[in-house]
């Protein structure tokens, strides 16, 4: 059943190079149904990965540069009327699309940001009085840049919740480097790429996530590391509920990856920079500012029962 | 803590456990004592039930002083045990309608708590104590279920709960019991009023005293003999000596207590310690004849031993007889024949003139014992628990009509009779006989084996010990009174031969009343200091036992809080996990020590990196922890096949 998946992972490495605990991440926030956030620097890749990995998912694809100057409807499209009919017709946006890839996401002004992030939470899109649901799966796959850089109006907290996880790229290491400077370009590879799944395959996987077994040992676990949170000291705020359930999810579906019918302590912890990393904030006295910190801290502070 | 309500849960256990503990008291308290604890408790379950006011604060004070009034009514006082027991259930009772907040109902749980102490005013047995524990476990879990976040848990939960922690409370309880410094004596005077009840022997005898006496199965003393026991004839166990009769009854008359006439002992002594149950009374009862003193006590002219105090506790003394002896061979004072010959005037003038008749033939005063014992022997004579009444001359009555008594009667019949031929007698009364207990080796002497025989002074002899039931009924003397009387008379239970079966019980428990008594009642300064001794505690000083207790109480309480905490760190009790940490141990005592928050694959594969050899091991016992304990495999055998793996593993 996790053949397709191989695949999948071996054709995106192809492209993204040195990144395969990035990928495996990437995926199973998709398989968990989950939407994802790649934080970095311009220029290492969030782009290429995002579109790689829609594509090798036989998903069509949709991209949206945000900008300052992007408005809700340039997202969701807009009603222009027909004069052949002598009516509104609507004119479906960017977003009705399978995955789509959201550059830039904190450019944009919170409004236009709340528009897609509404979007994202109801899978639906209301205009005009009418709902219109967007397209099954859908995914949403956003980029941003690093909230100190010029320019950004960075995520509120409300609004990080509504994606699955947070990820990093990163710079490659200097292998990986040097074989991307060596080979050929990517917006070529990129082109001849090919879908390595069907649609009732990606179907089958995303409901066997749903299978895998979490014992109750494990969930046991998991509440140890969830109380930690919120009683602990490091952090301004303990975990959600909705995380708790998050964690598990993406738990659930990097075990799926790993080809186990069972989540195993390894597989939250794979996770957890992922999932919790924008979730929860080190408070002021500890100084640890860095999401992956933070994760680290709290995956030592808490044994296996 | 909760804030203050109680739920309706929480006065159910409250009551119940109220119930509980004041239950044991209620045959001994006022019927409307009982009767106010029952109304009370039903009227404070209509309020929690129907969710209704508690009564007013005047209401309360008005049945507050009612109840106390009501105490002092009923016993004359308000203090003293038995009234003091009344007050503290009947406050215990009317705080239930008091009863809002947790901080009142805790009153009532310290208040039960002491009221099972109460318990032990009237009684110390085993199952008192038995019954007092179960009495303090459930007013603990009533307790546990007070706390809030325990509010969830169910009845059997909190019992169970209530349970491990009075287990866990043992040790340091046999510490504190085995350790903490003793004083001689009860810790503080039982109120006067505690030994209303006690049975036994009394400074006077009227026909129809001991064989009531004889009736009561209780255990009058327990004797442990070292070396042989002496032949059952011989057991006489001396008690109040009794010389004057009024015509009726017999009665001690003066006594003198001081030196004792000396006594040749013949033959060999005998060695015992008994056990004393309180009497209430200054007798310490020994064989004829004790050849040393109890510490603080005396012996009086006619080797009565008396103690200075009553016995009110049970008391352990050694002792020694010489089972046979001359005393008084020197002679009697003029004061004694005249106390030893006195019989009132007026009285029974037809055994007078038979004692004087037979006198006559006789040819001396051993001729004239022979005589009497011989008539009692010859002529229809009975022996029997339930004499018939006798009227204003007993002596007569007996001799003459009824002809059937028990050995008061015998004994007494027997003195009058050698009186009036001038021969000095005096009656002694005591226990004769004992039941050997084949469990515990010792002998039980019950109430039931109270007995009176008669003392005779002769020229040269001094006075001898003469038993007129035996001439009546040999059995009596040789095997007890079961054997003696026939087998319709209301025996005690435990005097019948029949049913083995049930006397092998009753003398197990009694074997198991006895170890309670010496071992734990009768644990004193001696015990402890002898106990001490044996582990090699030689001359330890009360500051000593105080170190000693501190040391061993603060290191039972860490030992327990190191289990707990390992235990709440460790709290799965899954198999799989258990044999797990074993694995875990295992590979740590060769240095590699899995993190806490290390998951099983990646320490698996840590491990196979550093025991390569071992690597397949390491991996079946992972994959086969990993399925037990995050899949679904389950199953004994596959936590079988876990644990042998485990054991098998060498690194």
């Amino acid at each position: 059943m996790t053949q397709p998946l191989d695949r999948v992972r071996s054709q995106v490495n192809q492209i993204i190079l040195g990144k395969d605990h990035q990928i495996r991440l990437a995926l199973s926030c998709l398989l968990a149904g989950g939407h994802l956030l790649i934080e970095d620097i311009p220029g290492v890749g969030k782009t290429t990965l995002a579109h790689a990995l829609a594509t090798t998912l036989g998903l069509n694809f949709q991209r949206i540069q945000f900008t300052s100057d992007l408005l809700p409807a340039d997202i969701i499209g807009v009603s222009v009327y027909d004069r052949d009919n002598a009516s509104f017709k609507f004119h479906p946006g960017p977003i009705f699309t399978q995955v789509l890839l959201a550059d830039e996401v904190n450019r944009a002004t919170p409004k236009t940001q709340s528009a897609l992030l509404e979007a994202m939470e109801e899978r639906q899109v209301t205009t005009e009085g009418e709902t219109r649901p967007l397209p099954e799966p859908f995914f949403v796959i956003a980029t941003q840049n690093p909230s100190h850089q010029v320019g950004t109006f960075p995520l509120p907290e409300s609004q990080l919740d509504r994606f699955l996880m947070r990820i990093h790229l990163g710079y490659p290491g200097a292998e990986a480097e040097r074989a991307l400077l060596q080979g050929t370009s990517r917006r070529d590879m990129l082109n001849e790429l090919k879908a390595c799944m069907s649609p009732e395959e990606l179907a089958e996987l995303r409901l066997g996530v749903g299978r895998v077994h979490a014992s109750p040992a494990l969930i046991d676990y998991l509440q140890a590391l969830i109380r930690h949170t919120r009683t602990s000291s490091e952090f301004l705020s303990g975990l959600s509920p909705r995380a708790g359930l998050a964690l598990l999810h993406a738990a659930r579906a990097w075990a799926l990856m790993d080809g186990r019918g069972e989540v195993l302590p390894e597989d939250l912890q794979a996770v957890i920079p992922g999932v919790v990393g924008h979730r929860l904030h080190a408070s002021g006295q500890h100084g640890k500012v860095n999401g992956a910190d933070v994760a680290a801290s709290l995956i030592c502070a808490v044994a296996i029962p | 803590m909760n804030n203050g309500a109680l739920d309706r849960r929480d006065i159910a256990w409250m009551t119940l456990s109220m119930a509980l503990v004041t239950l044991p008291h209620a045959e001994r308290l006022p019927l409307w004592i009982s009767g106010l604890a029952v109304l009370v408790i039903g009227w404070r379950l209509y309020i929690a039930w129907t969710a209704r006011a508690l009564p007013r604060k005047w209401l309360l004070l008005v049945l507050v002083a009612a109840a106390s009034g009501g105490v002092y009514l009923s016993f004359g006082t308000l203090f003293g045990r038995d009234s003091g027991v009344a007050l503290l259930v009947v406050m215990l009772t009317l705080k239930l309608l008091e009863m809002k907040n947790l901080r009142d109902a805790m009153i009532v749980i310290f208040l039960s708590y002491f009221v099972v102490l109460t318990e032990f005013l009237y009684s110390q047995t085993i199952p008192t104590a038995l019954l007092m524990l179960v009495g303090v476990w459930v007013v603990t879990a009533t307790m546990i279920g007070l706390q809030s976040h325990n509010s969830a848990m169910r009845y059997q939960e909190k019992l169970r709960l209530s349970g491990k922690m009075l287990a866990q409370a043992a040790p340091l309880m046999l510490i504190l019991f085995l350790l903490f410094p003793r004083v001689q004596g009860p810790l503080w005077g039982l109120p006067r009023d505690a030994f209303s009840g006690v049975t036994g022997l009394t400074d006077s005898m009227s026909p129809g005293t001991l064989s009531q006496l004889s009736l009561s199965d209780a255990v009058a003393f327990r004797v442990q003999f070292q070396g042989d026991m002496p032949k059952p004839t011989q057991l006489y166990w001396r008690g109040p000596v009794l010389w004057y009769f009024d015509g009726m009854s017999w009665h001690m008359g003066i006594t003198f207590e001081g030196n004792p006439p000396s006594y040749s002992p013949g033959g060999a002594s005998v060695s015992y310690t008994v056990t004393l149950e309180p009497h209430d009374k200054r007798w310490l009862f020994a064989l004829d004849l004790p050849a040393k003193l109890v510490p603080n006590s005396r012996f009086t002219a006619d080797f009565q031993m008396l103690s200075n105090t009553p016995i009110r506790q049970r008391t352990r003394y050694e002792m020694t007889s010489h089972t046979s002896y001359r005393l008084g061979y020197e002679g009697l004072t003029g004061f004694e024949r005249r106390r030893a010959l006195q019989l009132p005037d007026g009285y029974n003038w037809r055994a007078r003139a038979l004692a004087e008749n037979m006198r006559r033939a006789a040819r001396d005063d051993r001729d004239m014992m022979e005589q009497v014992l011989g008539m009692f022997r010859t002529q229809k004579f009975f022996y029997t628990l339930t004499p018939p009444l006798l009227g204003e001359h007993p002596v007569d009555d007996f001799l003459f009509n009824t002809r059937s008594g028990f050995c008061e009667h015998y004994a007494s019949a027997f003195v009058f009779l050698m009186r009036a031929a001038g021969v000095p007698a005096r009656v002694v009364t005591g226990y004769q006989g004992g039941e050997l207990n084949p469990v515990g080796n010792y002998m039980i002497v019950r109430q039931s084996e109270a007995h009176a025989w008669a003392e005779v002074w002769f020229e040269e002899a001094g006075w001898v010990r003469v038993d007129p039931t035996a001439a009546v009924s040999p059995l009596r003397v040789e095997s007890g009174l079961a054997a003696a009387v026939p087998a319709s008379s209301s025996l005690p239970l435990l005097a019948r031969g029949d049913m083995e079966w049930l006397r092998q019980v009753r003398f197990t428990w009694d074997s198991l009343a006895n170890s309670w008594n010496q071992w734990v009642l009768g644990y004193n300064p001696e015990r402890q200091y002898w106990l001490l001794s044996r582990v090699g505690l030689d001359r330890a000083t009360w500051q000593t036992l105080t170190v000693i207790l501190v040391l061993t109480t603060t290191l039972i309480t860490l030992v327990f809080a190191f289990a707990m905490l390992r235990h709440l760190s460790q709290r799965a009790r899954d198999p799989a996990a258990v044999l797990y940490r074993k694995f875990c141990r295992k590979l740590a005592r060769r240095g590699t020590r899995r993190e806490p928050s290390e998951g099983p694959l990646t320490f698996a594969a840590r491990a196979r990196a550093r025991y390569p050899n071992q690597a397949a091991a390491i991996d079946a016992i992972t994959d086969l922890y990993i399925k037990l304990r995050y899949g679904k495999l389950e199953g004994r055998d596959a936590v079988k096949e876990l644990k042998q793996r485990v054991s098998d593993l060498k690194v």
